[in-house]
């Protein structure tokens, strides 16, 4: 058991881009869920219109990164309107299972090998990401501190994302303190009582979604440039799940929840990933019981577990509060 | 869920009226096309063959034999196909002749002159089982000067289907029919549980498969045959929904849990049991030990293999067990006061936790059924419920969420409309409609076709 490799492990995945990728998708979850009361359960959808849009734009369309970009970030703001139209007006059940579907049917879109001149069908696009490492000021080396080493790719990845994450978090906290934030946190608490002084509450639920969902979008952006690559299977539902996971770990509504719960959940997932594996090769744990290939799905029990643990014991997380939490007592 | 209201009686009574309307018309219809497409035995053979020896008559001539090869290189198996209408036409215009095929296969049509010709086998005068091997019933030829041009169709037993739309509507709508009731009875079960406690329950689509692989278990691994698997997994299912509204849901309930926070925890147990299975059944779906191939009858164009009755009539069974358990019997009754109103229905003396145990229960034994049923025609896999779970949801918003009838109906629409819509849409992209028809409802009538025009919001 390579005990070195596990910590490294765990303290890189701690500042890697996964972290910062949930980090903004669970931003944009917070503005939804945490402020608005909104049970959005489709981010991954928000979350593949970036990605796709820059992928897609850059591989299909021949477009500069830029644009692709742009076109991603607007491809969230439609599929917002979409979405809320039909369902913002309802109770929370039904935006749950709308968004649930909408995640699913992004997916099989996507998917589809009947699009998959445009999409690169199920095996996706790649070669899309070179205009941004084509920015890249570092040059090639390794750059970090003590064991926390990555390469210069990586590193460069990691300013822009973390930079991205300060960026948004600071529009988040200042809309939040604004009279704009205030009506949002109390549709989030009791939307009749806003009726009745005369906001229009699906006005403002839909600003919030679209605001949560160019969020979310960013995030794949991130995701597509970190991996040099789309794949419609790594936009399923999961994706949603680990989000929220991260969001009610560090807490909701709450501007440092969605990125110190990011980062604590990844790091964790990572480290009993790589635990796993290395009990596994060291045959600690046999390997029938146990095969490499069922490590991985064991994170998502894990997951399961996790977010069904915390919702029945700390629905508030780490940082907090429970008056404040979209989803506390009943009534 | 209400007690009797002339409205959903309204609606129930001219659904029956008219599936027994639907039911003689697709009856007769069956019957014409399987009286039709059989070669009759009194069927005049049109002989257009010309003697070899005529001298006089067109020189040019478009000819050829039929034989249904089946599916062999052995040319002594080869049978003469007579009765098969073909006709030429002017390459894309108009009709220049036409003649059936003898009882030796052989069939001869003049043409004006050389040139250039379509020429097209009529599909519906294929006998039962015969059809193309490869290429299409048309094709254009050249027919040069004074040349009797032979043309090829190779025919053999019928494995594609080179069907005609109205084949394919019926082909399909049988298998909507038996998809529908299959969503029909695992979405009764999510729509009583939500009616009576307000849950949503993410995780009905795990107790579907929960179905699937434990009937699996019994019937592959146990060596018990599936119906016996089938009765045993249905217990099963009952037993372990109830201890799980007993160790879990009751208890979160009695702690005064948001309906919203429980909706969540049953998003974490999805996610749990979904990979759970993953790791213990593994990643490829299986098949039953019995009944897995049915080839099927060939009823007119349609083909039915008798798992497929059985599922549909097990089907029915149990969805009007499912209503006369509401309706007539005492613990129906109570089920249908406490989703009307939970407070009321205590005070009133009814055991509110037992009735609610009840619901779990018998939720889960339909969803295991479901599952069952559901993995006779697509295997059983550890995802199966959960890709039902999204039309489940469509069914429920379009017949009511809470009413049990309004379930029944929504489903078994949902799921009739997504397997017709494979004519238009490609078969990986149904579920898509499914969305459309959750976003449609959704828009012009969030309660549904048999709910309560109440506030939804």
């Amino acid at each position: 058991m390579d005990f070195e490799l596990i910590f490294e492990n765990g303290l890189k995945s701690l500042f890697g881009t996964e972290a910062v990728v949930y980090a903004l998708a669970a931003i944009g979850l917070n503005v939804h869920f945490g402020y608005t009361g909104l049970v959005n359960f489709g981010q991954v959808a928000f979350v593949a219109m970036g990605a796709y849009g820059l992928a897609m734009g850059v591989v299909t369309f021949g477009w500069s990164m830029w644009l692709g970009i742009f076109v991603g970030l607007l491809a969230a703001v439609v599929l917002a309107i979409l979405l809320g139209v039909p369902s913002l007006r309802l109770r929370a059940d039904y935006l749950a299972i709308v968004t649930i579907a909408a995640g699913e049917i992004v997916r099989l879109v996507l998917r589809a090998a009947s699009f998959r001149r445009s999409t690169g069908g199920a095996n996706g696009l790649q070669n899309f990401a070179d205009p941004f490492f084509d920015l890249n000021p570092l040059n090639a080396g390794s750059y970090g501190v003590w064991i926390l080493k990555y390469n210069h790719r990586t590193m460069w990845v990691l300013i822009v994302g973390w930079t991205l994450v300060a960026l948004t978090s600071t529009v988040v906290w200042l809309l939040m303190r604004s009279p704009w934030g205030r009506v949002v946190k109390s549709i989030r608490e009791d939307e009749d009582a806003v009726r009745s002084l005369g906001k229009s509450v699906n006005a403002y639920k839909m600003q919030s979604l679209i605001l949560g969902g160019v969020i979310g979008a960013l995030g794949g952006v991130i995701f597509a440039i970190s991996r040099q690559s789309v794949q419609p299977d790594n936009y399923s539902t999961a994706f949603t799940f680990f989000a929220y996971t991260a969001l009610i770990l560090g807490g909701t509504a709450r501007i440092l929840g969605p990125i110190i719960g990011s980062m604590i959940f990844w790091s964790l997932l990572s480290f009993t990933d790589v635990t796993l594996r290395q009990a596994v090769s060291a045959d600690y744990i046999p390997g029938d019981f146990l095969s490499g290939n069922n490590v991985g799905i064991v994170r998502f029990i894990l997951v399961g577990a996790g977010l069904a643990a915390l919702m029945i014991f700390r629905p508030q997380g780490i940082f907090g509060n429970k008056e404040e939490v979209a989803i506390g007592e009943r009534g | 869920m209400l007690p009797a209201i002339s409205f959903p009686h309204a609606v129930l009574a001219a659904l029956r009226q008219s599936t027994r309307w639907a039911g003689l018309a697709i009856f007769v219809g069956l019957a014409t096309l399987a009286t039709v497409s059989s070669p009759a035995s009194g069927q005049d053979s049109t002989t257009t063959t010309e003697p070899a020896a005529e001298e006089e008559g067109p020189a040019e001539s478009v000819r050829g034999r039929l034989l249904d090869k089946k599916g062999t290189k052995d040319r002594d198996d080869d049978v003469p196909v007579e009765g098969v209408d073909i006709t030429v036409d002017e390459a894309g215009g108009e009709e220049v002749g036409s003649a059936t095929s003898n009882d030796e296969g052989e069939f001869e049509i003049p043409v004006p002159g050389p040139g250039r010709y379509g020429v097209t086998l009529n599909l519906d005068t294929l006998p039962d089982g015969v059809g193309f091997t490869e290429g299409r019933n048309s094709t254009e030829l050249d027919v040069r000067p004074n040349q009797a041009r032979i043309v090829q169709f190779a025919l053999g037993p019928r494995t594609r289907n080179v069907t005609t739309t109205f084949d394919r509507v019926l082909q399909l709508g049988f298998s909507g029919i038996r998809f529908g009731l299959i969503i029909a009875i695992t979405s009764v079960g999510l729509s009583l549980i939500f009616g009576t406690t307000g849950l949503t329950n993410f995780a009905h689509g795990e107790m579907v498969t929960f179905g699937g692989i434990i009937a699996w278990w019994f019937n592959v691994r146990g060596g018990l045959n599936l119906i016996v698997a089938t009765v045993l997994a249905v217990v099963v299912g009952f037993a372990a929904a109830a201890l799980l509204d007993l160790a879990l849901w009751r208890r979160l309930r009695n702690r005064g849990m948001s309906l919203l926070a429980m909706m969540v925890v049953s998003i974490g147990l999805s996610l749990l049991l979904r990979n759970v299975y993953q790791i213990t059944f593994g990643e490829s779906p299986r098949p039953f030990g019995d009944y897995a191939e049915q080839t099927g009858y060939i009823v007119g164009p349609v083909r039915i293999a008798p798992k497929e009755i059985w599922a549909i009539s097990l089907s029915l069974v149990v969805l009007l067990a499912v209503a006369y358990v509401l309706q007539r019997t005492k613990i129906g009754k109570a089920m249908r006061a406490v989703a009307d109103n939970r407070d009321l229905a205590a005070s009133s003396g009814i055991d509110v936790d037992r009735v609610i145990l009840f619901v779990w229960g018998m939720g889960g034994a339909l969803a295991t059924l479901g599952g069952v049923l559901f993995s006779l025609n697509e295997r059983v896999s550890f995802n199966g419920g959960f890709n039902l779970l999204l039309l489940m949801f469509a069914g429920i918003t379009l017949g009511g969420l809470g009413t049990a009838y309004g379930a029944l109906v929504g489903s078994f629409v949902v799921g009739l409309f997504i397997q017709l819509s494979t004519i238009w849409v490609s078969p990986e992209l149904k579920n898509v409609g499914a969305l459309l028809v959750l976003a449609l409802v959704l828009l012009v009538r969030p309660q549904g076709i048999l709910g309560r025009a109440e506030r939804v919001g």
